[in-house]
């Protein structure tokens, strides 16, 4: 297997299971990613097989929920905002960004001398259209409640976006960056045919099939747009896709199996691109009922988990030890002085004592639509729980309908959550007291307040001070057991360059199209 | 007759489309969520909810709907699909030629082949070669479809190199190309109704070959294989057409792991999609066809049964 060397690089660092290692090889990896940068090369077709692409999908940026989809509209469009390798926001379309009073009002430069493909210059206004798209009474884009905080945009001048919030948000820039708020043309609505500003101007596409785009030879941003052409293909089979990866009909694909990520040693003319990330699968315990309204069970349930053989077992170690909150170690904001909740039977049968339980029967709702392998994590939990006397009876349910049936309404149940650039996204989306996700029910008013101040301040080191106890405050109290952060795994052909790992998400953050380059 | 026996299929297939498009629609309004829901995941909050059914139209009750969609239909129009909102035929019609293309290069290829095994079986009943093709026959439908495609894969894509394991076609490809393409799920189709059609042909002329006619026509000094093609099979062709045709029909609606297994656009993926984001107008259309392609084949074959019967061509 030829682990990719900054994949690797980076994951051992950030797993900082060895402190001192991590620590060396830091200059080393920041030296390779300069070195790397320097010379990509033009030319050449691009050939893609993602999964995650159904026959109903749309280019409609309002309708991005899958992989396929979101990887096409990164490569025709540009959002504002782009989040960098290494969690940052850096300048997009929107060259610098700055607020005068304390994160309320927001000013973003926009750049200038950029076109659409259809060679309208893009202006202010096509922005405020696009951001539009996802906000007011109508829409019906997953975006929607992550811009609800936004009272006014404006273009203030013809390269410029005045954005006024109903309370101050110092993570505005962050915002901007989700792959949803692309910028079209102002009153552009024939999504079949989506143009944008992006590296490649669409050229076909036939959903849940496949897609092909050519180059745009005006693309604005340094090295990037490397190749020609780009085909994608829909491969949703796992199997399938990894063949055709081996054999060299595509050059990158999404979502190796981790069951079989070891048989790619075999094959010398593949290499693994591992990116460390915050998507994690909480197990599920809803506060507002019976049983797990009380907080010792809950801590009986985290207290009889194995986070070591989770990540060992269910992600065959591509992943990390979660610590029942949803910040990963990745993230500039986690909190390291929070020791990891150990696996201790011992503890679980202290708290069920305190419950007045000697022990205690629970049904664990699991389904492979929270994640593949989430039955199987569920049954492991099982054989651990054991022994804390917590009895796990394990009913697993079809995936088709699960997130209307099971999920929020099963007191015990498992889901999934990407991980979100910055703290503030994560805990106002799932949660705040208000949030319509917060798929545990769990609702402190004390952690609301201190989320609320925590976002209108712009000082590093005071906003980190809040997020580090509001971490603790989940840890100790939420309803979520987050025993494992998920790793992407993605493959690469040998002559694929510029696959660079990525925090956000899979095919680094949805932009592999324009960033890959190809060696001769 | 055989006019008036077809008219007569043809009714009890058009009654039989409506039962099947009634007993659809009933099946996905049972299921669990909406296409609503199903769009949205995780992300299903009530307002989205709403939205979305207030968009496509779908506050009105059942009955409303599907009267609305017979209506449709009758006018020839297969509605718009929920998801995409371009009409249905937008992307059915070139997943239908491309289901019937590979369906097609599949019959072509084991039709004849299954029949002459067959007969080859027959004629050398019980001795080697009837052994050795009738444990090859059975051995290949006993392997599960996807399971022989991942086997072809391996062996003649992985390790050999000579077929793609991806069957990417595409408008404009020429047909040697095409055909190229379509080997590796073809051969896999191949395999998996070859069996069935090949064992029906052995059993129908080996009962044939038993009877006093052959007999008499061996003791006047015929040549075996002259007695199986002129004597034999004529008379035997009833239950082999009705096998091919039931085959036949396999080829385009049970295709669909074979269409996941090599990435192949027709019509199973389209229908799995449909279902699983309960989008009723592709549903509708997508099982109606099926139930068409099988109406129809059913129908050529006791077509077939009759023309090949003198007993039934001409009946008392």
């Amino acid at each position: 297997m030829r682990l990719d060397r900054r994949g690797f690089l980076s994951s051992t660092a950030l797993v900082g299971g060895a402190g001192g290692l991590a620590a060396g090889l830091a200059p080393s990896f920041l030296l390779s990613d300069s070195a790397r940068a320097a010379e990509p090369k033009k030319g050449g077709t691009l050939k893609l097989g993602i999964a995650g692409g159904s026959s109903t999908d749309s280019l409609d940026p309002r309708t991005l929920t899958d992989s396929v989809p979101t990887t096409i509209v990164s490569a025709i469009t540009n959002a504002l905002v782009e989040i960098d390798a290494k969690g940052q926001a850096t300048p997009e379309l929107a060259t610098s960004w700055a607020t005068a009073d304390g994160a309320k009002t927001w000013v973003l430069k926009l750049k200038e001398g950029v076109a659409f493909h259809n060679g309208k210059a893009f202006e202010a206004e096509d922005a405020v259209y696009s951001i539009n798209l996802h906000r007011g009474e109508n829409t019906k884009s997953p975006a929607k409640s992550i811009l609800s905080g936004i009272a006014d945009i404006k273009a203030s001048g013809p390269h410029e976006l005045t954005v006024t919030l109903t309370e101050p948000n110092a993570d505005l820039p962050y915002i901007f960056s989700d792959y949803h708020l692309v910028i079209v043309p102002k009153d552009f609505t024939d999504w079949a045919k989506l143009i944008g500003t992006g590296a490649f101007k669409l050229e076909s596409f036939q959903p849940g099939v496949r897609a092909s785009g050519v180059r745009n030879p005006d693309y604005w941003k340094a090295g990037r747009g490397n190749v020609d052409r780009f085909e994608l293909t829909v491969i949703n089979d796992g199997t399938a896709r990894l063949n055709a990866l081996i054999s060299g009909q595509i050059d990158v694909m999404n979502r190796i199996d981790r069951k079989t990520v070891q048989l790619l040693q075999r094959a010398p003319t593949v290499a693994i691109v591992r990116s460390t990330s915050g998507q994690h699968y909480p197990f599920l315990m809803l506060c507002d009922r019976k049983p797990f309204d009380d907080n010792n069970l809950r801590l009986a349930v985290k207290y009889g988990i194995d986070r070591q053989q989770m990540v060992k077992t269910i992600l065959n170690g591509f992943g990390t030890e979660g610590n029942d909150h949803p910040i990963s170690p990745a993230n500039p904001y986690y909190n390291s002085e929070l020791p990891i909740r150990p696996y201790d039977p011992d503890k679980s049968k202290y708290y069920l004592k305190q419950a007045g339980m000697a022990d205690f029967k629970v049904t664990l709702h699991t389904s492979d639509a929270a994640y593949a392998g989430a039955p199987d994590a569920a049954v492991l939990y099982r054989a651990q729980a054991k022994k804390g006397n917590v009895l796990v009876d394990v009913q697993r349910d079809p995936a088709d309908g699960y997130w209307d049936n099971i999920w929020m309404k099963q007191p015990f149940c498992m889901s999934y959550w990407m991980g979100r650039p910055v703290p503030d996204m994560m805990f106002s989306t799932a949660y705040a007291s208000d949030a319509s996700w917060n798929d545990s029910y769990w609702k402190r008013p004390a952690f609301d307040k201190m989320l609320v101040e925590a976002r209108g301040i712009t000082d590093f080191d005071k906003r980190k001070a809040i997020y580090w106890d509001l971490q603790k405050m989940v840890h100790e109290d939420g309803g979520n057991m987050i025993a494992t952060f998920a790793d992407f795994v993605d493959g690469r052909g040998a002559k694929v360059e510029g696959f660079e790992p990525h925090p956000s998400y899979e095919l680094s953050n949805f932009r592999i199209i324009e960033k890959a380059w190809l060696k001769a | 007759m055989i006019f008036k026996l077809a008219l007569r299929r043809l009714a009890l297939g058009v009654i039989t489309i409506f039962v099947v498009s009634v007993l659809i629609f009933s099946v996905t309004e049972l299921l669990p969520g909406d296409v609503a829901t199903a769009i949205l995941g995780q992300g299903a909050t009530p307002e989205a909810v709403a939205e979305i059914h207030r968009e496509l139209d779908l506050d009105h009750p059942a009955y409303v709907r599907y009267g609305r969609w017979l209506e449709g239909f009758l006018k020839g129009d297969f509605g718009n699909s929920l998801t995409t909102n371009e009409p249905v035929s937008v992307q059915l019609v070139p997943r239908l030629m491309d289901t019937l293309a590979l369906a097609g290069l599949a019959a072509l290829v084991a039709v004849p082949l299954a029949i002459a095994l067959g007969l080859l079986a027959a004629i050398f009943e019980d001795r080697a070669l009837d052994k050795i093709i009738s444990t090859f026959s059975l051995a290949t439908i006993s392997v599960p479809e996807f399971f022989m495609g991942y086997l072809l894969i391996i062996i003649l894509a992985t390790n050999l190199q000579l077929f793609p394991s991806l069957a990417l076609v595409e408008p404009g490809m020429g047909i040697f190309e095409r055909v190229y393409a379509m080997a590796l799920p073809a051969l896999t189709l191949t395999f998996v109704v070859m069996a069935h059609m090949m064992r029906m042909t052995r059993a129908a002329v080996i009962d044939v070959l038993q009877r006093p006619y052959i007999e008499m026509a061996r003791l006047k000094g015929i040549k075996p294989w002259r007695i199986v093609i002129q004597h034999a099979l004529p008379n035997a062709l009833g239950p082999i057409v009705t096998v091919v045709a039931l085959n036949l029909a396999y080829l385009v609606v049970g295709v669909v792991v074979v269409e996941v297994v090599f990435v192949y656009p027709g019509m199973g993926q389209y229908l799995v999609d449909a279902v699983s984001k309960r989008d009723m107008p592709v549903v509708q259309a997508c099982v109606l066809i099926f139930a068409l392609v099988y109406v129809l084949l059913n129908l050529l074959a006791d077509i077939v049964g009759i023309l090949a019967n003198p007993r039934l061509r001409h009946p008392r």
